[in-house]
C-alpha cells in the first residue's frame, strides 16, 4: 500500500516513516539519494569488500602465494592437498592455489574493461539515437540491431574461432563489440525520456547549445539505467569470457584463466573433483559479487521497488 | 496492425541483410576455407586454384554472398567440405535442439514465473528472499560448471539420471540438459516476474478488482498476471535464440548431436559453410521471435494499439 510521506524535494524515497526526518532535510541529488542508500545496504559492502579483494588479488596475485602458476611438476599430477599446496594440483602437476589465484586478474581485466568499452560505445549510439531521432535514430538502431540479432555466445564462439585471437585484446574486443546493443537501447530510451522533461525543454528555450544540453542535462539524468545495465553486465561478461575460455576459443594458455583450468580438470572430475571445484568456486563467487552490486547500485538508484 | 506487421517485416529485412553478411564475411573473408581442409598440410596449387574456382571463392565477396543468399531461398545452404549437403546435417541437428529448447523453456517458464509469482506476492518475506538468493547462485555459476557439476552428481554419484544422452534424444533424457540450459534464464525470469509482480500488486486497478469483491484467483490470475507477464514475455522472446545458441555448451557436456555439436565440428574444422548456415538459421529464429513477441504485445495489452 502506498504510504503518504513527507518527501523532499528531488528524492525518491517514499518508504520507512523513520527515515522521515532525514529526508525532511535538505534536498538531495539523485546520486546523493542513491548513494545513502547504498550505505546502508549491507550487500553493497558485501560485494564492494570482494570485488576490492579481487582488484587487489588482479594487481598482486604475488601477496597471496609465493608459487608460481607455471611451475609445473608432472610428477605431482592430479594429487591432493598437501602441505604448502592447500588446493593440490592439477593434471600437469602445477599448483591450483597458485593457478586460482593468478587466474583473477584475466576475469577481472576482461570484465571491466569490456565494460567500459561496451558502456562508452552503448551510451554513444544510444545517446545520438535517442537525442536527433529522425534518420540517426532508423540508422543507428538498425546497425544496433544487426549486432544485437547474434547472440553474444555464437557470435564470440564463431568470430573468434575465424580470427584464432586468444589474446585478452581480442576478447574484450569482441564481446563489446557485440555487448553494446544491450546498453544502446537502455541509453536510447534514457536520452528520449529525460529529454522529455521541463528542464531539457526550458534549457533548450533558453538557447543551450547542443553539446552543452547533452552533457550538463541530458546525460546525468540518462546515466542512471545505464550505470545498472553496465554493472549487471559486468557479471554475465566474467562468465561469457569463462564460457567461451572453456570452448577453446577465448582465451588460451600462457594466461592463466579459470575457464582454461575448469575445461581441463572437467574431463577429470572423476578422478580429481578438487581441480574443477576451486577455479569453479573462484569464478562464480567473482561473478556473485559483481551482480551483487549491480543489484544493490539498481536498487539504489531505481527507487521504484520500495 | 496490418501496417504496424508490414512496417516491422521491413524494418527486419535491413537487420536479417546485414547480420547474416557480418557472420559471412567473418567466416569466408577472415579465415581461408581451402587452407582449412588440407589441415596441417599445404595444398597443392592447382588443386587449391580448382576448389577456389568450384566454391567461387575468388569471386568479390558480395557477390558470394549474393550466391549464397539465393542458395539459402532455395533450400541449398550448400556443400560441408565432407561432402554432406548442410541442409541434410540440419535435418539431423535441429529436431533434437528444438526439442531440447522445448524442454528447457517449459522448465524456464513454469519455475521461472511460479518462482516470481511466489516472491513477488511475498515480497520481504522467507520465500521471497529465498528465491533471490536462489536465482543470485543460479545467475553467478556459469552454465557450464553446472552443467559438469549436476552430470557428476545426478547422472554419476546418485545415478538417478542419464549422465549423457543417447543417439534417439527421448524427451526424459533431455531433462537433466533442460534444466542446465534453463538455469541462468529461469532465474533471470523468476527476478523479473517477482519485480514486476510486486510493482503492480500495488496498483488502483489491482485496489479495485479486490475492492469490488472478486475472487482472488480472479483478481491474480487476470489482472495482476496478464500486466504483469508482459516484460516476461518480452525477455521470454529474445531468449528462445539464446537458449539455442547456448545449447552449444549443454549439447557438448551431455554429448547431444543438434545444432550445437554441428556448430562446433564446423568451428573446430573451419567448414564455413556449416557454420554460416547454422548461424544464418539460428540468426533467423532470434529475428522471428522477436517479432512475435511485438505482435503478441498487441494481444496481451490492449491499451497498446498500432496504427
Amino acid at each position: 500500500m502506498p504510504e503518504i510521506t513527507e518527501r523532499a524535494p528531488a528524492t525518491t524515497d517514499g518508504t520507512a516513516p523513520a527515515a522521515a526526518p532525514e529526508a525532511a532535510a535538505a534536498p538531495r541529488s539523485l546520486w546523493g539519494d542513491a548513494w545513502r542508500d547504498l550505505r546502508r545496504n549491507p550487500i553493497f559492502y558485501l560485494s564492494a569488500v570482494l570485488i576490492l579483494f579481487l582488484v587487489v588479488l588482479s594487481i598482486w596475485p604475488s601477496l597471496l602465494t609465493g608459487t608460481s602458476p607455471y611451475a609445473c611438476d608432472l610428477g605431482r599430477s592430479q594429487q591432493g592437498p598437501g602441505p604448502g599446496h592447500p588446493f593440490g594440483f592439477t593434471t600437469q602437476g602445477c599448483d591450483v592455489y597458485a593457478r586460482t589465484v593468478y587466474g583473477a586478474r584475466a576475469s577481472v581485466v576482461v570484465g571491466i574493461c569490456t565494460t567500459l568499452l561496451a558502456a562508452v560505445l552503448g551510451c554513444v549510439f544510444g545517446g545520438l539515437a535517442g537525442f536527433f531521432g529522425g534518420w540517426w535514430d532508423a540508422v543507428l538502431s538498425r546497425i544496433g540491431d544487426i549486432f544485437f540479432g547474434i547472440p553474444v555466445l555464437l557470435g564470440g564462439i564463431v568470430f573468434l574461432s575465424v580470427i584464432k585471437g586468444g589474446s585478452i585484446f581480442t576478447v574484450v574486443l569482441l564481446m563489446a563489440v557485440l555487448g553494446w546493443p544491450q546498453i544502446a537501447r537502455i541509453a536510447r530510451s534514457a536520452v528520449i525520456s529525460a529529454q522529455q522533461q521541463d528542464y531539457v525543454q526550458a534549457a533548450r528555450a533558453l538557447g543551450a547549445s547542443t553539446p552543452r544540453m547533452l552533457l550538463r542535462h541530458i546525460a546525468p539524468n540518462a546515466l542512471a539505467p545505464v550505470i545498472v545495465v553496465a554493472t549487471i553486465a559486468l557479471g554475465t561478461y566474467i562468465s561469457l569470457e569463462a564460457t567461451l575460455s572453456f570452448l577453446g576459443v577465448g582465451l588460451k594458455p600462457p594466461t592463466v584463466s579459470w575457464g582454461i583450468d575448469i575445461s581441463s580438470a572437467a574431463t577429470q572430475i572423476r578422478n580429481a573433483p578438487h581441480m574443477l571445484l576451486w577455479p569453479a568456486g573462484a569464478l562464480s563467487i567473482t561473478v556473485l559479487a559483481f551482480i551483487m552490486l549491480g543489484d544493490a547500485v539498481r536498487d539504489a538508484l531505481d527507487p521504484k521497488l520500495r | 496492425m496490418g501496417r504496424y506487421v508490414i512496417r516491422r517485416l521491413l524494418q527486419m529485412v535491413p537487420v536479417f541483410i546485414g547480420t547474416t553478411f557480418l557472420i559471412f564475411v567473418m567466416v569466408y573473408a577472415l579465415g581461408d576455407p581451402v587452407a582449412a581442409m588440407f589441415g596441417d598440410r599445404t595444398p597443392d596449387p592447382a588443386t587449391a586454384a580448382q576448389i577456389r574456382e568450384s566454391l567461387h571463392l575468388d569471386d568479390p565477396l558480395w557477390s558470394q554472398y549474393l550466391q549464397y543468399m539465393a542458395g539459402i531461398f532455395r533450400g541449398d545452404f550448400g556443400t560441408a567440405f565432407n561432402g554432406t549437403p548442410v541442409a541434410e546435417l540440419m535435418g539431423s541437428a535441429f529436431p533434437n535442439t528444438i526439442k531440447l529448447t522445448l524442454v528447457a523453456f517449459a522448465i524456464e517458464v513454469v519455475v521461472g514465473v511460479g518462482l516470481g509469482i511466489v516472491a513477488g506476492m511475498r515480497r520481504g518475506r522467507l520465500a521471497d528472499t529465498g528465491v533471490l538468493v536462489f536465482t543470485l547462485l543460479v545467475i553467478s555459476i556459469p552454465t557450464f560448471v553446472t552443467g559438469y557439476l549436476l552430470q557428476y552428481f545426478i547422472g554419476v554419484k546418485l545415478a538417478w539420471a542419464a549422465p549423457a544422452v543417447s543417439s534417439d534424444v527421448a524427451f526424459g533424457e533431455l531433462l537433466l540438459p533442460g534444466i542446465v540450459l534453463a538455469g541462468v534464464s529461469l532465474a533471470y525470469v523468476a527476478r523479473l516476474t517477482r519485480t514486476s509482480i510486486a510493482e503492480n500488486i500495488r496498483s488502483d486497478y489491482v485496489r479495485t478488482a479486490t475492492a469490488k469483491g472478486l475472487p482472488r484467483r480472479r483478481v491474480v490470475g487476470v489482472h495482476l498476471l496478464r500486466n504483469s507477464l508482459i516484460p516476461v514475455i518480452t525477455f521470454l522472446g529474445t531468449d528462445i535464440g539464446a537458449l539455442m545458441g547456448g545449447a552449444i555448451v549443454t549439447e557438448r557436456i551431455f554429448n547431444i548431436q543438434g545444432v550445437g555439436y554441428q556448430l562446433y565440428q564446423g568451428i573446430l574444422r573451419q567448414n564455413a559453410p556449416t557454420v554460416v548456415g547454422f548461424v544464418t538459421i539460428l540468426v533467423v529464429v532470434f529475428l522471428a521471435a522477436n517479432l512475435i513477441v511485438d505482435l503478441l504485445y498487441a494481444v496481451l495489452d490492449p491499451r497498446i494499439r498500432y496504427a
